[in-house]
């Protein structure tokens, strides 16, 4: 009865794993689990079992591998830096291209201000202008609906992400974001910086007089 | 019956910008009384204690949705005769059907021109020049 042995077997081990684990187990470890029996029973089978078992070792082997093309992915990088620098990227655009429309609607304010001072028709054509301007503007709206939206998928994918590499256990890298090395010219292509972390010109000033 | 230009019109819209766009369209077409509110919730409280002529409301805000104060307007005895325009990037046609079944007057789709609300204000309230 090579098969109620096999069951018990595997009824322990599941116990242990749930008893070390929970409901939270790696896919690594049921990779463990499933070749670990194999070993076990290759002596107590029959030609049919065996075709059985085969399958199911190379459906292990097929997780194995699956993990190993997952974690050359990087995932950790993929959450921590490529989604995380994007959404703040997103988030300094919604709020520059607001600063701006604001600033615009600003001048516009000031020109319609004026109105009252020039004759009728001028004033008449000047307010056509503003209203223009004031339309135009209505692109801020649509334009940080649509960024918001893109950044809610990618806290989605985030979130994906994050489940992913809980799933194997931690054993996927993990590591927040790292100052890349300066190794060429082009690593020093970063595009303009993020409010919270630019450098004003009085800064830029101080760094260029402490080579004096 | 002409329009009083007079009225107070309530603009909701959780976009401080598109508030503010919609007041600068109003006054050009020679609406001066507006009042804000950033979502429905705050737009409800104001139009209970207040008297409002028109509503332009957008859709997408939190925590109570454009839809969600059109209902609201519309099942309560005082305010459900006021005219209420929804100014919405939502342009499904889902969307203009639950607006319309919700008891909407109009519905402009975002992005507007002042030629747009005019229009549109126009057909709920009657011609003004």
């Amino acid at each position: 009865m090579a098969a109620k042995g096999v069951d018990r077997d595997l009824e322990l081990r599941l116990d242990a794993i749930r008893r070390e684990h929970g409901d939270s187990v790696g896919v690594e470890k049921i990779a463990e689990v499933v070749r670990s029996m194999l070993d076990t029973m290759t002596g107590d089978l029959d030609g049919g079992d065996l075709k059985l078992f085969r399958e199911v070792e190379s459906l292990a082997d097929y997780i194995h591998n699956a993990k190993a093309e997952i974690a050359a992915l990087r995932p950790g990088e993929i959450k921590n830096e490529f989604i995380a620098s994007a959404t703040d990227e997103l988030d300094a655009i919604v709020g520059a291209t607001e600063a701006a429309t604001n600033e615009i609607m600003d001048s516009a304010e000031h020109l319609e201000a004026l109105a009252p001072m020039m004759d009728a028709e001028v004033a008449e054509r000047m307010t056509e202008i503003t209203t223009r301007i004031f339309e135009a503007c209505t692109f801020q709206d649509i334009t940080g609906q649509r960024i918001t939206k893109v950044v809610r998928m990618l806290k989605e994918i985030e979130q994906r992400v994050e489940n992913l590499v809980k799933a194997f256990g931690g054993e996927i890298e993990s590591e927040g974001r790292k100052d890349k090395a300066i190794e060429t010219d082009e690593d020093l292509l970063n595009g303009p910086q993020l409010p919270t972390s630019a450098a004003d010109q009085a800064e830029i000033d101080r760094l260029l007089a402490s080579f004096d | 019956m002409a329009v009083d230009k007079n009225m107070n019109v309530l603009i909701v819209d959780d976009y401080k910008t598109m508030l503010r766009i919609i007041r600068n369209l109003l006054k050009q077409l020679g609406f001066n009384n507006v009042d804000e509110a950033t979502d429905g919730s705050m737009a409800l409280q104001m139009l209970r204690v207040g008297n409002y002529g028109l509503i332009i409301s957008d859709w997408n805000m939190e925590p109570m949705t454009g839809l969600q104060l059109l209902r609201e307007v519309r099942a309560d005895a005082k305010l459900k005769s006021i005219p209420f325009i929804m100014v919405t990037a939502e342009s499904k046609s889902e969307n203009v059907i639950a607006a319309k079944e919700a008891g909407v007057s109009n519905y402009i789709v975002k992005p507007f021109n002042a030629e747009t609300l005019k229009t549109k204000m126009s057909s709920v309230l009657g011609d003004f020049a």
